[in-house]
């Protein structure tokens, strides 16, 4: 899932200081797992943004809306007769869904509520990590299901680099190696025979250092 | 007993601290309390293992968040005491009073009021 952090408060309230009428707009889907902008925080940023106005002697008004995805026309649709009659929204989706309004809604500014961050995965509450750099040429069926673009600092290939010691990354002690991880799993599967494979040059033109990408399926095109 | 406190508290029952979460806190503070006290089980004898260390972290937040919009997170306490101990109860009930009366009343309930 794509994993977002909240915004600070006073960052949002900048946004948002001079306007009357305010939605603070959430999503059901991977920011509601991260506890960054679901239907429990809009409620909590609505909270704090009113108290916060009426502080500050303003009358604004706030409403909360949250939608099951801002990544689709058809749930961005639900807001239709609405969004027009707000001077802001503060979305709290991630960058793919605040982009996505905003392409939608010409007539009011949309602002961002979280910092997405990357894709990842909940290792407990309260803790997520990356697993995916959405690098768009997966080697996870050569690498033991251990990704070495996303979970290497360097993106290595053909790894470790002199810097893995002990199982762990030189960059923080917190780090595993991902080719050390990938080599125990290769071993536990009894495939190390694939750690000996040198792994030739990636294509990379599916990555974003290609520009900015595109899926075409036509098969499901109506 | 017959232990007396504060009159103006108001008693709210959860079935466990680890229920209030930061936004009935927020809540409580925006329709016009002048404070919110959590009281919980003694940490280590939650009956749900952690819901007092949940409502101690809930309460922290809350505490930021009325800070940095300048309420005051002061205003938001916990306290962890045995069920048996009501003595303890009046004592905590009388601190957090005592608190409350030095900040003064909710801002934003004076704002609503000269609003209306």
């Amino acid at each position: 899932m794509i994993v977002a952090e909240k915004k600070p408060v006073e960052e949002i309230i900048e946004f948002i200081k001079e306007d009357k009428k305010i939605l603070i707009l959430g999503c059901n889907e991977c920011v509601t797992v991260c506890e960054a902008g679901g239907k429990k925080e809009v409620g909590i940023l609505a909270s704090t943004l009113r108290m916060y106005f009426l502080n500050q002697g303003k009358e604004v008004k706030i409403d909360e809306i949250t939608l099951e995805r801002q990544c689709d026309h058809e749930y961005l649709e639900e807001i239709r007769d609405v969004a027009d009659t707000y001077d802001a929204i503060v979305s709290l989706a991630c960058g793919v869904g605040v982009q996505f309004m905003a392409e939608k809604y010409h007539s009011v500014p949309i602002y961002p509520g979280v910092n997405t961050c990357f894709l990842g995965a909940t290792e407990e509450r309260g803790l997520w990590t990356e697993r995916c750099q959405a690098c768009g040429n997966c080697m996870l069926g050569i690498t033991g299901g251990i990704c070495p673009v996303s979970r290497c600092a360097k993106r290595l290939l053909n790894g470790p680099c002199g810097g893995s010691s002990k199982g762990k990354c030189e960059i923080s002690k917190d780090i595993d190696c991902a080719w050390q991880l990938i080599i125990d799993r290769l071993k536990a599967l009894g495939r190390l025979e694939d750690y000996e494979k040198v792994c030739s040059i990636k294509d990379w033109s599916t990555d974003r250092a290609g520009g900015p990408r595109k899926v075409v399926r036509e098969d499901v095109q109506i | 007993m017959r232990l007396s406190y504060p009159t103006s508290i108001k008693i709210i029952r959860v079935p466990c601290t680890g229920k209030v979460d930061i936004i009935h806190i927020l809540r409580a503070f925006e329709k016009g309390a002048d404070g919110v006290c959590v009281i919980g089980c003694m940490e280590g004898e939650c009956h749900y293992k952690s819901g007092n260390f949940r409502a101690r972290k809930h309460v922290e937040q809350a505490q930021k968040i009325l800070d940095t919009i300048g309420i005051g997170g002061g205003r938001a306490q916990m306290y962890n005491l045995s069920a048996a101990d009501g003595p303890l109860f009046a004592e905590h009930a009388q601190d957090i009073y005592d608190k409350i009366m030095a900040l003064g009343p909710n801002p934003i309930k004076l704002k609503k009021h000269k609003a209306a």
